[in-house]
């Protein structure tokens, strides 16, 4: 099959006053394309003949390619991944396109990825957050017991929800406020449904809240497009969890002069 | 106190007051609705009930400073939130494309800036009678100075004014019809069990709102209710 793409081209790092650099949408015509090609294997490609006549081949990210990793991710057609539902750039195919089509390719687009370089953005804010509070911090010592501290099913299905976010970005990229309220809704929701999590339930909501305005994400406005784009189908119910535990956390919060005394006496 | 401003401007904290304050408008126009239905009822209904408002006193005053404080905090917030929204997307797409947001969803600044611009020319209109001085002084010269049926049948009898209010009610629908659900979503309200019912819900109240507002200028422009004499 036969595409015609158009693809962003940045030469250099986006910064907080020029974000777009020399960014700009360039047009390439790709034939013979097969219909059983991953999306990423159609740009390898494109980028093989690139490299022939002495072109900048098209930089992106990528690394599993099995839809795991979380690392691939472009918008394509203006929607993050592409036009399948449930699915990673790398497990994109071909044939989800007719011959023909005319495909708009971007990255990321959100104050709080900067573009690295064309497809690429820096995701080191997701990082940030994480680093935050999306752990649990006790020393664990030698693996305990599986069932040692029994967790409901239902509880564990919760956890597990959240818990199959890949940090790929996508939810930052779809919303229309690129806001990451999913991303940082499945860390509270993975969490919160487990008896070692909820031990820190009130500072990590503090926290990653915290984190999460710093890096200079919009704000949720409850349209779901992140649901919609989430490549592992983490539902929005994530986010309302997430409110329900930052409200709470704040209402419980104790003065800082009353942080760590221990108890009276 | 700094825990109350950290929430404040933490980006949860704001979608907080936009829902409690959505909340309490939207009880207000309920509340503002079934008032005004009685008009439905003659002019010793309705002209009763405005005089009853007015008498109030004082009470009438802390509600309406009360209302006026939430709609301000509505309004400002709703602003902020929405500049640091467009700030947080430096570039935009080439190609832009909606998976699943509605169309409300994705015009409620829009939609809300035109409420801001419709509540100034109502209360410029009937409250301050600033826009149409005649219609307010049908209400200060009849029924003890209370006749508000006299001056909104005035008003609607224009055919100009009756088609704009009837128009802001489709905004208003537009409007509520995503703010409802989007608030119990805001504060932790989502279920499976429940989240499709509230989704309903909200364009149910959403419509019935905008409907009951806008048959009141169709009533009188159609001559259901009879202009007063």
């Amino acid at each position: 099959m036969k595409v015609t793409l158009h693809i962003w081209r940045q030469s250099r790092q986006s910064t907080k006053g020029d974000f777009a650099q020399d960014g700009r949408m360039v047009r390439y015509e790709l034939d013979h394309v097969s219909a059983d090609m991953s999306f990423l294997e159609m740009l390898d490609v494109l980028n093989e003949q690139l490299i022939h006549k002495g072109e900048e081949p098209v930089a992106f990210d990528h690394d599993c390619r099995e839809g795991i990793c979380g690392s691939c991710g472009v918008v394509i057609d203006g929607v993050p991944h592409g036009p399948e539902r449930g699915t990673t750039t790398c497990q994109l195919h071909m044939r989800s396109f007719k011959d023909g089509a005319e495909i708009w390719v971007e990255p990321w687009r959100a104050a709080a990825f900067p573009v690295v370089r064309d497809l690429v953005v820096d995701r080191s804010s997701f990082d940030r957050v994480v680093q935050k509070g999306a752990f649990i911090s006790v020393g664990t010592g030698a693996p305990q017991d599986a069932n040692a501290i029994p967790v409901p099913k239902h509880d564990a299905d919760r956890a597990f929800d959240a818990a199959t976010c890949i940090g790929c970005g996508a939810c930052v990229a779809a919303c229309k406020n690129a806001s990451a309220m999913l991303f940082v809704g499945a860390k509270v929701s993975h969490f919160m449904h487990l008896p070692q999590g909820r031990v820190e339930r009130e500072q990590r909501a503090r926290d990653l809240v915290a984190a999460m305005d710093r890096e200079g994400f919009g704000n949720c406005t409850n349209q779901y497009e992140c649901e919609a784009a989430c490549p592992k189908e983490i539902p929005v119910r994530v986010i309302a969890e997430m409110n329900r535990e930052f409200v709470r956390a704040k209402a419980v919060e104790e003065p800082a002069s009353d942080k760590g005394t221990g108890g009276h006496g | 106190m700094n825990w109350l401003i950290d929430f404040w401007r933490s980006s949860i904290g704001g979608k907080v007051i936009m829902a409690i304050t959505g909340l309490l408008l939207f009880g207000f126009v309920v509340a503002h609705l079934l008032g005004n239905l009685q008009l439905l009822s003659g002019p010793d209904k309705i002209n009763a009930y405005a005089k009853m408002l007015h008498d109030l006193g004082p009470l009438l005053w802390v509600m309406r400073i009360g209302l006026l404080v939430v709609f301000v905090l509505h309004v400002a917030t709703g602003i902020r939130l929405a500049r640091a929204n467009k700030a947080a997307r430096p570039v935009a797409y080439a190609k832009e494309a909606t998976i699943q947001a509605s169309f409300a969803s994705r015009s409620m600044v829009l939609s809300g800036l035109s409420l801001l611009v419709f509540v100034v020319y109502h209360l410029l209109h009937f409250t301050l009678g600033v826009t149409n001085p005649g219609h307010s002084a049908l209400k200060a010269a009849g029924a003890g100075g209370h006749d508000v049926y006299a001056m909104v049948t005035a008003s609607f009898s224009v055919p100009a004014i009756a088609i704009a209010y009837m128009a802001f009610q489709a905004v208003l629908f537009l409007h509520l019809s995503h703010g409802v659900q989007s608030l119990a979503q805001t504060l932790g309200l989502n279920h499976r069990r429940y989240s499709p019912m509230v989704r309903t819900l909200a364009y149910l109240l959403a419509a019935a709102i905008a409907g009951g507002n806008a048959f009141l200028p169709f009533a009188v422009l159609s001559g259901i209710v009879k202009v007063a004499s």
